[in-house]
């Protein structure tokens, strides 16, 4: 397979430092929104700050890849004598749980890392974060080349997943038929 | 499309279970604009003037502000309206945090409780799931144990709750409302809860986006606000104490010198001050234990500061706290041990009581029986050491028990019961409110205005935007004077430059009358816009150069909500609220005679001149000499509904003005 530069990027999260204000979620939501800004709202956001005030936990978790299925076990975390339940460090939109799916079509979230053209220095998270929770680093690296999949790929799984193809492509063809 | 606000209120019928979806008039948020000015409006039309505290016609109104759930910093507060069993007048204590957030993001304004549920409820808001659910359970829990109790008996770590403790339950007239590191505390919000047997309410939301009218703009205000908040905490404003130097409300979770407070304020019962307290065993102890029990500090919903903070201090149960209670219960006490501080604000929080009146009504109860007027009938079982009689004391208020059920209902109506001179010891209230415990020398024009005239009657009043004193040096001035965009007009920097410590150009009598009017009626109107929008105070109106005001403002808003909004349409939306709110009160009963700051607050007082304030203030307001709004203001203020309402009363008579 051919080799390619890769633009890795990295948001390293400093997680004792968050202060759980949650302006990530906001922001991440308006960056998003069509057209940009028009619609807050942190349940769209691709990252989610679980908190536990009382334990002291605020774990900001960015959006990771679309699972079609939960998985079969479950971990439990024990760090800093802090106990983090089952599924809270995971990043996947799963049909086990809410987190990281659009609240009214259920379609999966996941951190592009605020893709944009022209190109942001950096995340909208990273940089409304005043407390420097989140830091943003790019590096290059050669990869192997492979296909990527977008978003809309992804979206159109998850539909699949839930409804079967066949209800997908008939209500595919009767939404061209109208317009 | 509405924008900014949901368009929706709910509504609660506490007595029959009837929940209902509202659609609110859009024309309201051109007249009111939301939060306070929406709520004032509400208890204007729908709250009649005979109606009492605890009757059930008293409304209890869960606000939220215009700016709320946008990106718009440290817009997260939740305003809560209700006629005050202490002060009998239309309270507003507000709370930030995360409630407010949530509530919008589950598709509501306001939530509106009338009338009285049979039993103990809670409220479970969960986008457009609403249910009334049993209480039972939860009564006798505290504030803080509540909310967590409720959070897992629902399974959802992220609902936000806004909880009572037993001090609510038994309708404690400081009882406060709680909710994570934040609180609704002044004026009895709580025993108002307690009344209608609300023990909490639950939201989350997730279904509701909030639009914005030119979201890209309004962004674009908000990195212009990044930028400046940036340069502030860089750039802390020299020559006055470090607590006014930087944005935010106070940092007292993460300042840890307390030598201006504790020696400068009065504690007790707002009694002595205390010079020399902070000598070398507390400036050493107090700071440690402080650090000690702060585990991490924390911010309220989309805010740069973090002026909260989760408590862990040895065994006591975890807790969270914010401002001054840090010192209020360890001062009021006399027990000088930072470790008393951190328990007793831990079993008040639980108690869910407010820390500012709370501390001095039990140093009260015990001055009174240090005087001979309570009785050790009154302290029967009470122990004798200063620690665990306070204790017992507040233990005593929070169940209303033997002489707590007196004092539970603050100095005020306790010295009024207990009699027998109990009057002199009440001395540090303004309508029936126990106020901040500060007793000062001189006469401070500009306070005795905001403390006599604002209808927030606690702690904030409507001070902030101008400087506390006189900077001593005319360099210091000029330094101040040269980066001040807040300032709504140049000339007034001319004030500062001249105004001096003391002397012809320092107080009683400079800033003049009138300058001091247009001072204090800029700082009010902006905590008006704060009060609407509801933004936090310490990001805008309570703070020295703050990051909002009435320059960006008006575009912020504009942005957000699609209004076209300039500096002088704002000041009139928010006057009209203002003015709404002063007739609501004056219907209530307040007069001139009720606008006075507590007889001791200064030692030297100039009984002329403060006529002379108030006059010349009331008439720069369009009020009448008896603080009432007149036909004529109240006519350019679009208002002229209330000024039928309040001649038919008798309250405006025709042709007096
Ligand atoms: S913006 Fe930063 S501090 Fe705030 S919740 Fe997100 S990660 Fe934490
Ligand atoms: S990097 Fe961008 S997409 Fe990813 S969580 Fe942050 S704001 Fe959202
Ligand atoms: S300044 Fe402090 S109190 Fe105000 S919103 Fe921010 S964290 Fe909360």
């Amino acid at each position: 397979m051919a080799k390619i530069k890769k633009k890795i990027k990295t948001i390293t999260v400093d997680a004792d430092k968050c202060n759980g204000c949650r302006g990530c979620e906001i922001v991440c939501s308006g960056f998003h929104s069509i057209p940009k800004y028009s619609t807050i709202n942190p349940a769209r956001s691709r990252i989610q700050v679980v908190f536990r005030p009382l334990e002291d936990i605020w774990l900001p978790i960015f959006a990771g890849e679309y699972s079609p299925a939960e998985c079969m076990g479950r971990e439990k975390y024990l760090i800093d004598e802090k106990n983090y339940d089952e599924c809270e460090f995971c990043r996947a939109s799963c049909p086990a749980r809410d987190r990281f799916k659009e609240p009214d079509s259920g379609l999966p979230l996941r951190c592009d890392m605020c893709e944009d053209e022209p190109e942001l220095e950096q995340p909208k998270c990273v940089e409304w974060c005043i407390n420097d929770v989140l830091v943003y680093e790019v590096r290059e690296e050669e990869v192997d080349e492979e296909e990527s999949i977008d978003d809309v790929e992804i979206g159109l799984q998850s539909l699949v997943d839930k409804h079967g193809l066949k209800k997908i492509v008939e209500t595919f063809t009767r939404m061209s038929q109208k317009d | 499309m509405r924008y900014a606000e949901t368009g929706y209120n709910l509504e609660i019928d506490l007595a029959t279970g009837n929940i209902e979806r509202v659609e609110t008039d859009p024309k309201l948020m051109e007249l009111h604009l939301g939060g306070l000015g929406t709520s004032v409006k509400l208890h204007w039309d729908r709250v009649p003037p005979e109606t009492k505290p605890f009757d059930a016609e008293n409304l209890l109104v869960f606000s939220t502000g215009i700016l709320n759930a946008t990106p718009a910093f440290s817009a997260n507060r939740s305003v809560v309206t209700f006629i005050s069993p202490q002060s009998e007048l239309l309270a507003y204590p507000m709370m930030g945090g995360f409630w407010s957030a949530e509530l919008k993001y589950a598709g509501y304004d306001k939530v509106i409780f009338s009338n009285k549920s049979p039993k103990w409820v809670y409220i479970w808001i969960n986008n457009d799931k609403v249910e009334i659910r049993d209480a039972s359970h939860l009564v006798g829990k505290g504030a803080l144990e509540t909310q967590f109790l409720i959070r897992e008996e629902l399974n959802e770590p992220r609902a936000q709750v806004a909880a009572i403790g037993i001090a609510g339950e038994n309708k404690v007239f400081t009882a406060s409302i709680e909710q994570g590191r934040s609180s609704a505390s002044r004026l009895g919000g709580g025993a108002v809860m307690g009344d209608k047997k609300i023990k909490a309410v639950a939201v989350r939301g997730t279904k509701n986006d909030i639009h914005l009218a030119h979201g890209a703009e309004f962004m674009e205000h908000m990195m212009d606000m990044t930028k400046y908040i940036n340069f502030r905490r860089e750039n802390p404003i020299p020559g006055v104490m470090t607590i006014l130097s930087g944005i935010g409300s106070p940092q007292e979770m993460l300042h840890t010198d307390e030598k201006w407070h504790t020696e400068n304020f009065s504690w007790g019962n707002a009694r002595t001050r205390r010079r020399g307290f902070w000598d070398e065993r507390i400036s050493e102890e107090w700071p440690r234990v402080q650090l000690e029990g702060i585990k991490r500090l924390i911010s309220c919903f989309n805010c740069p500061q973090q002026c909260g903070a989760l408590i862990s201090y040895k065994d006591t149960p975890r807790y969270m706290a914010k401002c001054f209670g840090k010192l209020t219960y360890a001062m009021a006490s006399y027990v000088d041990k930072m470790e008393f501080a951190w328990t007793t604000l831990q079993r008040a929080t639980e108690y869910g009581v407010d820390s500012f009146s709370t501390p001095q009504i039990l140093a009260f109860g015990i001055e009174l029986y240090e005087a001979g007027i309570l009785t050790d009938k009154d302290f029967a079982g009470a122990p004798t050491d200063k620690e665990g009689r306070f204790v017992w004391l507040l233990d005593r208020v929070a169940r209303r028990e033997g002489i707590g059920d007196v004092l539970a209902n603050g100095t005020y109506w306790a010295a009024k019961e207990i009699g027998n001179g109990a009057e002199e010891y009440a001395h540090n209230n303004i309508k029936k409110h126990e106020q901040l415990p500060l007793k000062l020398g001189m006469l401070d024009p500009l306070y005795y205005l905001m403390y006599s005239t604002n209808e927030k009657i606690s702690i904030t009043q409507i001070e902030g935007n101008w400087p506390q004193g006189a900077f001593p040096t005319l360099e210091q001035r000029e330094e101040f004077v040269k980066d001040w965009p807040q300032l709504p007009n140049e000339y007034m920097k001319q004030w500062l430059l001249d105004w001096e410590p003391r002397g012809e150009k320092g107080i009683p009598h400079f800033p003049t009358p009138d300058m001091c009017c247009e001072i204090v009626d800029w700082m009010e109107m902006l905590h008006n816009i704060d009060d609407a929008c509801c933004v936090c105070a310490g990001m805008s109106s309570f703070c020295l150069k703050p990051p909002y005001h009435i320059h960006n403002y008006p575009k912020i808003i504009s942005a957000a909500t699609g209004l076209d909004l300039d500096e002088d349409s704002l000041k009139k939306i928010v006057n009209r609220s203002r003015n709404l709110h002063r007739a609501y009160n004056n219907r209530l009963g307040m007069r001139r005679k009720d606008e006075k700051p507590p007889e001791d607050h200064w030692k030297r007082r100039f009984p002329e001149l403060e006529e002379e304030l108030l006059s010349t203030y009331y008439r720069y307001k369009g009020w009448n000499q008896d603080g009432i709004p007149t036909k004529e203001r109240l006519h350019e203020l679009d208002l002229d509904y209330v000024t039928e309402d309040l001649e038919k009363r008798g309250i405006l008579k025709d042709g007096q003005d």
